[in-house]
């Protein structure tokens, strides 16, 4: 077993060194494994004329030489064929990272891989496809029984956003699912957790209760209020390590169902100027702490929603906000990945909470959706889509978008 | 000497003070709250445009927004039900020489300390009258509680579970201060006219009502109404002229004669 990690706090007069990425450049091909490491998933080109599965991903079937390859989910089952330790390495980001183990898999779906090896992992192994932090996918083999994770391992935390240890800023703790952001980060061991909260003046049901969580520090936050985020950013950013904005305005209303632009205003101003407010004031230092030792600065999570992909007409406007928020995540996405800090996307389906209560369920508990997104960190996954209805409508819009466009205007 | 030319010379010899009542204009100054399905105010923000930078090299400016109702602001007829149909109801509309006028100040302050649902009465205000004489037609009627001394936006807020505790005037006050006294306005240090609890009252928010009703004013969020005179002040209160504005943030002025 790994020994637990240690806190140990960095000697603040030591520099704090440049992020650096592991090689980067992927065939379009190869991305085909990074698309599905993004959710969690493992899947090697499969051929449709022979059945071979290939690896690494190519054009064409490396048995009868079809090009009719389709990305397939695989068994994560292997074998360990062979292992060695790199002492020296010219890329910059292993040589800083040495000594590091390195094994060939052969997987039970036929091809031999090369994996990153977790330090316990001997003989039978089970691989994941996981993002690193250059945010592509690599593959990791792990010890073929339960309970073991990549974040007990050095190397393998390195693909990880594991709350564990690191300082936590949740942008709202007045909402249900605030408050199981925060609960979750505290039973994970996050080191610290900012809670903020908007209009001070109006005391929320679960403050007293936030309050008492030892690690727990509550801070006046409201997203619409640039001078706030600026001052809050100038007081903490440069110690926040993961960003979990859960901000959110909802209000439930199309087009026709009610008058004016001041409800879709005020969505517009949390769900999307919220983000690139907090974007714009903890973006800058989380950057220069991509390499901050142990717990270094290493993601960003927006809850966002399902709506985001497709309209929900019935919450029109909403959606509209989620749309461009999520938008704009991708924009944050590719200028914090050269810092090798992550942007997780979750977008769950209708949440058990007030701006839902017409919506029949299933609806996502605010406590799964919390587990959800420190699970999601956990394994390095970069899009969550938590519960049943998010589960249905993705494969829905993966499959045909203008079908489900249809079938949420009906 | 003329009146105006006398002014001018108290002004600057300094005999004639400027109290302002005005609170500052920022994004922490709390506002009005509403159950969370309406409509609702904008509070004050401020967005930089440059600041002698890249956005602007020799010139520092910001863009602002708020709600009409926010900070120290004040409520035209319009704003209330009551008023709707009234002539020269709105910002735009009200004539120039109403921004103008005396001020009564009620110090309601022990009261208020003691308790937050403090409402003023008639009885209150005749006795008031007894010792500082009769409230003047067209004038202002700003009831001090101390209000604005509360720094900390939860105490000025003042919410528990059954809502906001703010002191402020009982229907009948309001009626007398109307019919009996013809008085120009109703002001006030909370963030309402009306008690935090006024929604309880028959009707609701009676200063509103019958205020707005009867073509008069509000102003709230007043402060430093504690430097001035149980009577004798001449209040300056404008807003700005917003073409058909139920009210405005503004600037409230009171000029004060030392003895």
């Amino acid at each position: 077993m790994s020994e637990p990690i240690r806190a140990k706090r960095k000697n603040p007069v030591l520099r704090t060194r440049l992020p650096t990425l592991p090689p980067a450049a992927r065939s379009r091909a190869a991305l085909g494994l990074t698309a599905a490491a993004a959710l969690g998933r493992f899947e090697l080109q499969q051929c449709r004329d022979c059945g071979a599965v290939q690896y690494p991903p190519r054009e064409a079937c490396q048995k009868c030489l079809s090009i009719l390859l389709d990305w397939k989910p695989q068994p994560e089952g292997g074998e360990l064929l062979a292992q060695t330790v790199l002492h020296h390495s010219n890329d910059l980001f292993f040589r800083e990272r040495l000594p590091w183990r390195l094994g060939l898999v052969r997987l039970d779906c036929g091809p031999i891989v090369v994996a990153h090896l977790h330090e316990s992992a001997t003989q039978r192994v089970r691989v994941r496809a996981a993002l690193d932090r250059a945010g592509q996918a690599v593959i990791a083999a792990l010890p073929d029984k339960e309970g073991s994770d990549m974040a007990d391992d050095r190397q393998l935390r390195e693909f990880t956003c594991d709350p564990k240890q690191r300082k936590v800023l949740v942008s709202d703790g007045k909402t249900a699912l605030g408050q199981a952001l925060v609960k979750e980060m505290a039973s994970a061991k996050a080191e610290l957790i900012w809670v903020g909260y908007a209009e001070p003046w109006k005391k929320f049901a679960g403050f007293d209760e936030l309050a008492q969580i030892p690690q727990v520090t509550l801070v006046p936050l409201d997203v619409t209020d640039s001078k706030n985020v600026r001052e809050l950013a100038a007081e903490i950013a440069g110690k926040v390590d993961i960003v979990v904005n859960n901000a959110e305005h909802h209000r439930t209303a199309g087009i026709s169902a009610r008058q004016g632009v001041e409800t879709a205003r005020a969505e517009m101003d949390v769900n999307y100027f919220g983000l690139l407010r907090l974007a714009q004031e903890f973006g800058p230092a989380m950057r220069s702490r991509g390499a901050d030792g142990r717990a270094s600065a290493v993601a960003w999570v927006n809850v966002l929603s399902i709506y985001a992909l497709a309209n929900f007409p019935p919450h029109g406007t909403f959606s509209a906000s989620k749309a461009a928020a999520h938008s704009l995540a991708q924009c944050l996405r590719a200028e914090m990945r050269p810092a090798g800090v992550r942007v997780v996307n979750v977008f769950p389906g209708p949440i058990d909470d007030e701006w839902s209560q017409l919506l029949p369920p299933p609806k996502v508990a605010p406590a799964a959706l919390a587990r959800a997104v420190v699970s999601a960190l956990r394994d390095g996954v970069e899009d969550v889509y938590p519960g049943d209805v998010a589960q249905e409508w993705l494969a829905r819009w993966r499959d045909n978008p203008k079908a489900l466009e249809r079938e949420l205007s009906a | 000497m003329n009146v105006l030319t006398q002014l001018a010379s108290g002004l600057s010899a300094g005999k004639i003070r400027v109290i302002d009542l005005t609170q500052t204009l920022s994004p922490e100054f709390p506002g009005i709250s509403l159950p969370p399905e309406m409509g609702q105010a904008w509070p004050f923000r401020i967005e930089e445009v440059s600041r002698y930078d890249e956005r602007g090299p020799a010139w520092y400016w910001n863009n602002f927004s708020c709600g009409e109702h926010t900070g120290t602001h004040f409520d035209a007829p319009v704003h209330w039900i009551s008023g709707k149909d009234l002539p020269q109801n709105a910002t735009d509309s009200i004539p120039p020489e109403r921004f103008i006028g005396p001020a009564h100040v009620l110090d309601c302050s022990k009261e208020s300390a003691k308790d937050a649902d403090f409402l003023l009465t008639k009885t209150h205000i005749l006795d008031w009258e007894k010792k500082h004489g009769r409230i003047s037609a067209k004038s202002w009627v700003l009831m001090r509680t101390d209000w604005s001394k509360r720094r900390d936006p939860v105490e000025y807020q003042n919410y528990d579970e059954e809502g906001q505790h703010t002191p402020g005037p009982d229907v009948d006050a309001v009626k007398f201060l109307v019919a009996e006294r013809d008085i120009l306005g109703f002001g006030t240090e909370s963030i309402g006219t009306d008690a935090g609890q006024a929604y309880h009252l028959r009707p609701p928010y009676p200063c509103h009502y019958y205020m707005h009703g009867a073509g008069r004013y509000g102003l709230q969020c007043l402060t430093n109404l504690d430097q001035l005179p149980p009577t004798g002040a001449v209040v300056f209160a404008a807003p700005l002229k917003i073409r058909n504005g139920s009210g405005s943030p503004l600037r409230v002025l009171a000029l004060v004669e030392d003895k």
